[in-house]
């Protein structure tokens, strides 16, 4: 068993239940990098909101069954009267959120992205945005995080579909840090909200609690010859790949564009109109996601310029561990430098 | 005032509002030109029953937070539900002149957001109770002693989404959750029992931990027997009241009448149910489905 997994690079008991007991470090290395348990996003979920929570009465916490997986359990373990374990049914817990929060409360229902923004869009659609309810859908464990697992809990559509619901607050989360701004802006944020998170072990990309204002990207590095647009998960390769395009004598701009609906606008213009060329990166598939998103803005607003979508193919990904994943489909920080040479070069021709 | 003469009163009115439920329901579908006449014209005693005797409410405060929850999760009866509303003061009745109109408040099914008096939104089948169970939760987190009502249709049951809610209700202990099936015997397609069988319904809810409660959902009397026997608010065990009922009840055309979910009544069929409806519920037609 701990033989099978290690010889795959990963050990499934850290993916659904945090770290081993007193273990502080995750052990897939190649994905985590020795990352702190502490910088892990799905981790301090429970713990932000459990601090949230001790001045906030209206902050009530549901889950389906994930509640380890998502350490809802840190919450419940404080707020024991304000945590709901609702079962494997997805459907029931963003519905009961909905109805939860007419009552007064602002709730939050986390779960794997693939069971609620997929399984359970039109309760998120109907239950929630439409009556405009503050309900947070944390979807987490989002695009191909669980590797190995399969489609079935790969979740590469939810960005395209959760943005095309009217009031609804689209965000991605990249670290940690970022997490607790999120959750920290999200408490009076008006209106339903799905918040993606990754599998729990991203890399940290800010080194404090960042403040988050929803439709405003965070431009994290100055460049001008070609600006990374990024969400998500891929913000920290992003920037990892910025430093191998900069080894090139490409100077490239980062921005973590986190809100993907209301997206940050000028953000966009900014950098059509300052960088040579703009490429998005997103663990996401290519249709409909952020990528698609900032092509709607070139064409509202008539703008013509060197852009690259770059996400995942249309096609239900391969079998294989994360990090296998990210180098195969190039969402890697080298992937990502070759991806935006290749738009160079290609904006040149 | 007698305690006997009282109760006569109450079920005189009672049935008068029932009444006024069908009528209202054939007017507004006149304006919209369409509306679900049978599935309302089911449930207009049970309408009656909550809004005028049982539910905790107060209409000139929407919002007050101690009230009784009342969840249509059958949204599509929104149309004898409306003039109730109206009727007891949450809006002005005339705005129902503009039933489903541009920018109409009213819908065929209702917006939380623009019906005073309407606690949840609704439509979708199947999402209601997951609603009223949210409600009956956090009523519990706050101390207040509210109760929350979920009217569902018969056909609804077949969605998995309930018994999704069914089971959460009764594994977090919701005595303070009452649901109603308006077991109406018809879906749009034919009868429950020919689509997709629904019954035993209360055997079904029973062995999903709730007490069970069957009526005659026509039967004033019967209807406030059973919901002035409910137990406290502060019960273990969630409640179901599955009220037997006549899909169509009250218009000889159109009880259990395949034809009639959704129509539209013109010129002289309309004036006929009209003065058909004037006279109150009469026995029962013995036809078959149409």
């Amino acid at each position: 068993m701990s033989t099978a997994s290690e010889s795959i690079g990963q050990d499934q008991s850290e993916i659904f239940r945090g770290t081993a007991e007193g273990e502080t470090r995750l052990r897939d290395e190649r994905s985590s990098d020795r990352i702190t348990a502490a910088a892990i996003p799905a981790f301090v979920f429970g713990e932000e909101l459990a601090d949230l929570a001790d001045d906030d009465e209206r902050i009530v916490v549901v889950t389906a069954d994930l509640a380890k997986a998502n350490r809802a359990v840190d919450f419940a373990a404080r707020h024991p009267g304000r945590f709901f374990n609702l079962g494997i049914a997805e459907k029931n817990m963003i519905t009961v959120a909905a109805g939860m929060a007419s009552c007064g409360h602002v709730v939050y229902a986390a779960t794997f992205a693939s069971f609620c923004a997929l399984l359970g869009a039109e309760q998120i659609r109907t239950d929630c945005a439409y009556p405009r309810m503050p309900v947070r859908v944390v979807g987490h464990h989002s695009g191909m995080s669980m590797g190995f697992y399969g489609t079935s809990h790969h979740s590469l559509e939810d960005i395209g579909m959760m943005r095309t619901i009217a009031d609804l607050t689209v965000v991605c989360v990249s670290d940690a840090n970022h997490l607790r701004g999120v959750l920290r802006a999200s408490v009076d944020h008006p209106g339903a909200m799905y918040i993606r998170l990754g599998r729990g072990r991203d890399p940290e990309v800010y080194t404090s609690v960042p403040d988050i204002t929803f439709g405003r990207a965070i431009r994290l590095r100055e460049g001008s010859d070609i600006a990374i647009i990024a969400t998500g998960s891929e913000v920290h390769p992003s920037l990892q790949a910025a430093d191998l395009l900069a080894a090139q004598g490409i100077s490239a701009r980062v921005i973590d564009m986190h809100t993907i609906k209301p997206l940050d606008v000028d953000e966009v213009l900014a950098a059509a109109a300052e960088c040579g060329a703009v490429l998005t990166v997103e663990e996401a598939n290519r249709t409909g996601g952020l990528g698609s998103a900032v092509a709607e803005v070139f064409a509202d607003h008539r703008v013509s310029v060197a852009f690259t979508r770059h996400g995942v193919p249309d096609e239900h990904v391969l079998i294989g561990p994360p990090a296998a994943l990210y180098d195969h489909y190039r969402l890697d920080a080298p992937g990502i430098a070759a991806v935006a040479v290749d738009a160079l070069q290609g904006a040149q021709r | 005032m007698t305690a006997t003469a009282s109760t006569d009163q109450l079920l005189d009115h009672l049935a008068d509002r029932a009444k006024f439920v069908r009528l209202e329901t054939v007017r507004l579908a006149r304006i919209a030109g369409a509306g679900h006449y049978t599935g309302t014209f089911s449930c207009a005693e049970l309408f009656a029953v909550l809004y005028y005797h049982v539910l905790r409410i107060r209409p000139s405060e929407p919002r007050w937070p101690d009230r009784d929850r009342f969840v249509l999760s059958k949204g599509h009866a929104a149309i004898g539900w409306y003039p109730l509303l109206a009727d007891l003061g949450y809006f002005d009745p005339a705005l129902l002149d503009q039933f489903t109109r541009l920018g109409s408040p009213f819908g065929d099914h209702p917006d939380m957001r623009k019906v005073p008096g309407a606690d949840f939104s609704s439509g979708s089948l199947g999402h209601g109770l997951s609603i009223s169970v949210g409600m009956a939760l956090v009523g519990r987190v706050q101390g207040r002693d509210y109760r929350t009502f979920c009217m569902l249709g018969d056909g609804e049951l077949a969605e998995g989404q309930v018994w999704e809610a069914a089971m959460a209700a009764s594994h977090h202990r919701l005595g303070n959750l009452v649901a109603i099936v308006d077991r109406n015997q018809l879906c749009i397609d034919g009868r429950t029992e020919d689509v997709m069988a629904v019954e035993p319904i209360d055997q079904r809810f029973a062995a999903f931990g709730w007490d069970t409660h069957r009526v005659d959902g026509h039967d004033l009397q019967a209807l406030l027997d059973v919901f002035d026997a409910l137990p406290a608010s502060s019960g273990q065990r969630p409640q179901l009241i599955v009220a037997d009922t006549v899909k169509g009840r009250g218009v000889r055309m159109m009880e259990l009448s395949l034809a009639w979910h959704v129509g539209s009544l013109m010129g002289v069929d309309y004036d006929a149910v009209i003065a058909e409806l004037e006279q109150g519920l009469r026995p029962l037609a013995t036809e078959d489905p149409s």
